[in-house]
């Protein structure tokens, strides 16, 4: 019982994101003209998968006490890659996807190798490698365009019915009788459960997933205590970049093409932090996760969903105009980080204030 | 008492001074070999350039003056791009004798609330100068969404930064001019003195009985104001006030500060550096389109250079305990 008060003490940001997207999400599902529907469900997934999977890259670099202002643009140097490798026979496209898988990892482990054996800070040579990721990514790709594999986008964007019928997996016979309880999942849901179940939970119960927490903490305590800090660091900024990967990656499937647009990173770069931050991991690192950070692009999202929705004409008609969705954004990052103020009023300490 | 050798204990024999200084040597002499190969002039060393560079540094120069400030406290303003719109395309929209103090107003306003946002709520000031960034964005486009106001600049806007005094352009007096106060206020005010100290360690601060949370909103809003005069003469440099005029220059302005030696965690730098570092990267992207360099080299060259000159000077101390 204790337990479990300890363990929800520690997951009141996720929680409290979740629920606020729950409330937003059912909300605008009611006050769509057409009401909620598989489409609408399926249509709503693709337009947060790159950015979720863009928070989730930069949750990592946030845990350890730092910032990675260089995600987007590496997701946009993954994305005009994704646009020249993956097209062409199945071979030639999986080995795209892996090449691009890749790539965001070695660009998430350069920066970690010049914040590591560099000792220089984390959001200066995030801001530098950003302007070479920017720059390598208008190298591959000039102007927007390329081509990604038509069936792939076609399975990638809808619902999971589509993978065995595009394929033709199951031309000999019926469909099985399973496939058809979860035949209505969206394919990005299944993809950011895969990584997270794949990759995140084993990452974050291995040593090295519990160091970085570690470092993020008390970067000093954690060295004492024979932690492999410079290893945690790594391979954090590893697996960021890896993430960063699959987002530029989802993004060329999505669009079906590649565009290296500098304004279009800055824009994702900042949207993750702002995920990251509502979805209640802490910016002094230590605490908070990757699934907090998915709620946050969730919560963000699901507010430019609704606003879409609301009627012009009524009272608050003006929350419609698309002019000022980027000022709700703003509102509501600085409502949500401003609520971490109640912690400083209740602060018996004064001088804990000044750390 | 030199200030900034209190930093990290060891004293600094301006070695980002000598580094970036050096460097603006090697940019010029390259640039000047490649117009002598291709065109037969030493352009880059004639003074017209020099001084075209001046006053294209100018407008940088400023922003950069007041992040350098908000930089020594350990914290960063990421709202600097909109601020420098927003105080500009304000003061066109009044017009008149009023829009110049409007400018300064509207930037006064915005460092006032990103002071307290950090200072009182402890908000890490990345976070909240975002969010404030995005929300003066949603407030520009509304007003010329919903107005369509003026953007033409008034007669002493076009003045100020149009005009030359025996052959200096106005943006370079007024970068001097508030470079020398920046100096003076950080080697010789008690303010600039707190500033420091409360960049090395705020607790400390507090308790010798100094109420620091006045030290961060009174830099913040300096560092808005000087945000909001390089808007302002942007405005009048370019004939227009228009959103988006002041994108380019936050990272660039980030990386002049660090360039020039400041430490990003806060404590220590000199300003001198911050301008040394400005003319770097003024120089390096005016003599790269010299040289016809496409967009992604330049990028790639930029990002480079940075991580390169902190390399050689800006490193941390080894964790050794």
């Amino acid at each position: 019982m204790n337990d479990l008060r300890i363990r929800l003490s520690q997951n009141i940001g996720p929680m409290l994101a979740l629920a606020l997207f729950l409330v937003i999400y059912v909300t605008y599902s009611v006050m769509h003209p057409r009401g909620f529907s598989v489409d609408l469900y399926v249509q709503n997934s693709n337009e947060v998968t790159s950015l979720v999977l863009l928070a989730m890259a930069q949750t990592l670099p946030v845990l350890l006490g730092g910032i990675d202002l260089s995600v987007g643009s590496l997701m946009t140097l993954v994305n005009a890659l994704a646009s020249e490798l993956v097209d062409g026979s199945p071979a030639e496209i999986i080995l795209g996807m892996v090449a691009c898988a890749l790539v965001g990892a070695a660009g998430g482990l350069l920066n970690g190798l010049i914040v590591v054996y560099g000792r220089l800070q984390p959001i200066v040579v995030t801001l530098a490698t950003g302007a070479i990721f920017s720059g390598i990514a208008l190298f591959i790709r000039p102007t927007p365009g390329g081509r990604v594999d038509g069936d792939l986008n076609w399975v990638a964007t809808n619902a999971i019915a589509e993978l065995p019928a595009t394929y033709g997996w199951w031309d000999s016979g019926e469909e099985p009788v399973w496939f058809g309880l979860v035949s209505g999942i969206p394919m990005p849901v299944v993809i950011v459960l895969a990584v997270v179940v794949l990759v995140w939970l084993p990452f974050r119960n291995s040593e090295t997933g519990r160091a970085v927490y570690a470092v993020g903490s008390n970067e000093a305590g954690a060295y004492m205590s024979g932690v492999e800090v410079d290893r945690a660091k790594l391979a954090a900024y590893t697996l960021g970049g890896f993430f960063a990967g699959l987002s530029g990656l989802y993004f060329a499937i999505q669009t079906g093409s590649g565009n290296a647009d500098p304004i279009q990173a800055g824009t994702y770069t900042l949207n993750s932090i702002a995920a990251v931050v509502i979805g209640g991991t802490s910016m002094m690192g230590g605490s908070g996760g990757v699934i907090g950070s998915i709620f946050g692009v969730m919560v963000l999202r699901s507010i430019t969903f609704l606003f879409r929705v609301v009627d012009a004409d009524s009272a608050v008609g003006f929350l419609a105009n698309p002019l000022l969705q980027p000022m709700f954004e703003g509102l509501i990052l600085l409502f949500a980080v401003s609520l971490g103020a109640a912690r400083v009023m209740r602060m018996k300490n004064q001088l804990q204030i000044f750390r | 008492m030199d200030m900034s050798r209190i930093g990290n204990g060891r004293p600094t024999i301006d070695k980002p001074l000598l580094f970036a200084g050096g460097f603006i040597l090697v940019i010029l002499l390259v640039g000047t070999v490649y117009t002598l190969a291709t065109q037969g002039t030493a352009t880059l060393l004639s003074p017209t350039y020099l001084v075209l560079q001046l006053k294209v540094a100018a407008f940088l120069g400023l922003v950069a003056s007041g992040m350098m400030l908000v930089v020594l406290l350990g914290h960063i303003d990421l709202s600097v791009p909109w601020t420098m719109a927003a105080s500009a395309m304000l003061a066109t929209a009044v017009g008149g004798a009023a829009a110049i103090p409007v400018g300064l107003a509207v930037g006064l306003l915005i460092g006032i609330v990103n002071g307290i946002g950090v200072a009182y709520l402890r908000v890490p000031s990345m976070i909240f100068t975002l969010g404030v960034n995005v929300v003066l964005r949603g407030l520009m486009v509304m007003l010329t969404g919903g107005f369509s106001p003026s953007s033409q600049p008034t007669d002493l806007m076009l003045l100020l930064a149009k005009g030359e005094v025996l052959g200096i352009p106005g943006p370079v007096i007024i970068w001097a001019l508030l470079g020398v106060s920046v100096a003076f206020l950080l080697n010789r005010t008690r303010l600039g003195r707190y500033i420091y100290a409360t960049g090395n360690r705020e607790a400390a601060v507090y308790l010798s009985g100094i109420d620091t949370r006045l030290v961060l909103v009174a830099t913040f809003a300096l560092c808005s104001l000087f945000a909001s005069i390089s808007g302002m003469l942007l405005a009048g440099y370019s004939s227009k006030a228009f959103q988006a005029m002041g994108d380019p220059y936050l990272l660039p302005a980030i990386a002049a500060v660090v360039i020039g030696g400041t430490s990003i965690l806060g404590g220590s730098g000199r300003y001198l550096g911050t301008v040394v570092g400005t003319l770097l990267i003024v120089l390096l992207q005016s003599v790269l389109s010299v040289m016809q360099m496409p967009e992604a080299g330049r990028q790639i060259i930029y990002g480079v250079v940075i991580i390169a000159m902190l390399l050689a000077y800006g490193r941390g101390a080894r964790l050794r305990l």
